[in-house]
């Protein structure tokens, strides 16, 4: 069988905001990063780029057009998946694993300052004729919508949200590339606005910039280029429905796409084999329905492993010790690459002094309001 | 098995017949619109800021690449095609060659436009070949354009420029006819 390693990997950012450079300038800063990384010269190495946007996000159309010149792309197989990043290395790792490619670069980035009116990009994702004429508030009440529906489900109170914003927000504070990190408590969450109540200010993480760029190998190269490096031993996706009104609001797509993934790496035991996990925490609850979906925890018992530091930067099974898209920021189409990014550093032993101690990580990502799409990656060394 | 017409089951749909004109102004045809109101702002970088500030000042700069020794317009910070970072900026000159042109009669709408619009793309001198801008030709009869005319930037007055691709109006023929 096939393997696929993650040879190189490179980023920029990740900031609150970038007026200094445009998105093609940070992108190629993370890819000189990565190949620098990965030891290859790209114009003469890379058999096939991946890039993952949105045009909507980025205000122009058509961005596979764009994406060749800030990747040493030129002339090469160039793609673009309008999705998540993880949703690119999954593309990437099928590359290979087909033998179209042998190194395979996967890039995605968010330069989401540029965007004026973002309320009303989000919106334009709702349904035309059935979701979007309705109501004049701001389009994060899917969000609230779904919180209230699934914390009423599980019977966990506002404490538990909380309580996941103030161990990101401090995982942060050893991340210098956090933007948003902060030492702050639960009952700061609480007071916080309820601006979608039951959802408050401090429980929807903001938005950020940067790029982050994958150099990925099939086995045997890889282990000529790094003789250690990352494996991706399970890649899964899937999308319950684009309808509000049928979708689980307990993150089915974030169950379904992480059995694809672990049974293509064959781990049976999620809770006893996951060593460490960065989540989807865009909204406080999110990572909580995504502990679940990823069977770290039992459905309904998330609350008290919380309480007890399970889920903590010392505790059983670490999750965000980057400090999650709380802390770092919103990176639209790249928030699956910063959680990936965060797994091969933990892997690699390059974290830091937010290192854990960690075998086989995985990575998972929502697609964001209004979507019930996601993609879950498992890495070892 | 999918190939072609089949006698398959339906959904209940509306029985057909032709629309009629009275089935718009009774808005018996149904539709939503929709105008949403989104707008961005595009951070220019480096390479192109210096660029447009350098247009205020009715100058034209370019990147150098000193592996490949392309001279780069658009500049650029790096050299796509080496990839790695470009080496010094070059002030290049304000004429050049028309490499392609078409006259345009309808707007993005298909509207029909007052006067047609000569687009070009134009290689400026001092650049490397082939390397320059798309823009519009103007002081030129549609009929007089070709392939390899040489031409010149008509700028705006240096008050009204904004540091926009817009501060050259156009590019008129360089020869006098």
């Amino acid at each position: 069988m096939v393997r696929v390693a993650v040879v190189g990997a490179g980023y920029s950012g990740f900031n609150a905001n970038s007026p200094d450079l445009s998105w093609k300038e940070i992108t190629y800063e993370a890819a000189v990063r990565a190949y620098e990384d990965a030891g290859i010269n790209p114009r003469r190495d890379i058999d096939a780029v991946v890039t993952c946007a949105e045009d909507f996000w980025e205000g122009f159309a058509i961005f596979d057009e764009f994406c060749p010149d800030q990747l040493g792309g030129v002339l090469k197989p160039t793609f673009t998946v309008t999705a998540d990043f993880l949703f690119g290395l999954a593309n990437g790792v099928m590359l290979i694993k087909s033998g179209l490619a042998e190194i395979a670069v996967v890039e995605a980035h968010s330069k989401a300052s540029d965007i004026l009116t973002f309320g009303n990009v989000v919106k334009f994702a709702y349904d035309p004729v059935w979701l979007r004429p309705v109501g004049r508030g701001h389009p994060f009440y899917l969000a609230a919508l779904e919180k209230s529906y699934y914390s009423n489900l599980r019977g966990y109170c506002d404490y538990t949200y909380a309580e996941v914003v103030a161990k990101n927000r401090k995982n942060g504070r050893l991340n210098p590339d956090a933007p948003y990190s902060a030492d702050l408590t639960a009952d700061d969450v609480l007071s916080s606005e309820p601006l979608f109540y039951p959802l408050r200010k401090l429980e929807i993480a903001e938005r950020s910039d940067g790029a982050v760029v994958f150099v990925l190998a099939k086995g045997d190269i890889a282990r000529e280029l790094n003789p250690e490096p990352v494996w991706i031993d399970g890649v899964g996706w899937n999308s319950e429905t684009s309808n509000y009104d049928t979708m689980s609001f307990t993150a089915v797509y974030a169950m379904k796409a992480a059995e694809m993934a672990y049974d293509m790496a064959g781990i049976e035991n999620p809770a006893k084999e996951i060593d460490v996990a960065e989540v989807d925490d865009r909204f406080a609850y999110k990572e909580v329905q995504h502990i679940e979906a990823l069977k770290l925890a039992k459905a309904g018992e998330v609350d008290e492993l919380l309480e007890s530091g399970y889920f903590g930067r010392k505790g059983e099974i670490p999750v965000n010790v980057s400090g999650g898209s709380l802390s770092v920021g919103n990176l639209l189409e790249a928030t699956g690459a910063q959680k990936a990014l965060e797994i091969v550093l933990q892997l690699r032993g390059e974290a830091g002094r937010r290192q854990v101690d960690a075998e086989i990580g995985v990575a998972q990502v929502w697609r964001y309001l209004p979507t019930a799409t996601g993609a879950v990656a498992v890495f070892s060394r | 098995m999918a190939v072609g017409k089949k006698d398959i089951s339906a959904p209940p749909y509306v029985e057909g017949r032709e629309l009629e004109l009275e089935d718009f102004e009774e808005k018996k045809v149904t539709y939503v619109e929709d105008y949403p109101d989104i707008r961005y702002q595009f951070t220019a970088g480096q390479a192109i800021s210096k660029f447009l500030n350098g247009l205020k000042e009715g100058k034209i700069l370019a990147t150098k690449c000193n592996k490949c020794r392309r001279v780069m317009v658009p500049p650029r910070t790096f050299c796509e095609l080496c990839f790695k970072p470009a080496d010094e900026w070059v002030e290049v000159r304000d004429t050049g060659t028309v490499e392609t042109f078409s006259i345009s009669y309808i707007d993005p709408d298909a509207k029909p436009l007052d006067e047609p619009e000569i687009v070009a793309v134009i290689s400026i001198d001092g650049a490397s070949p082939k390397m320059g801008i798309l823009h519009k030709l103007g002081e030129i009869e549609p009929d007089r354009v070709y392939i390899g005319m040489k031409v010149k930037a008509v700028w705006k007055p240096e008050s009204e420029r904004e540091g926009m691709i817009t501060d050259i109006k156009y590019w008129k023929p360089l020869e006098v006819e």
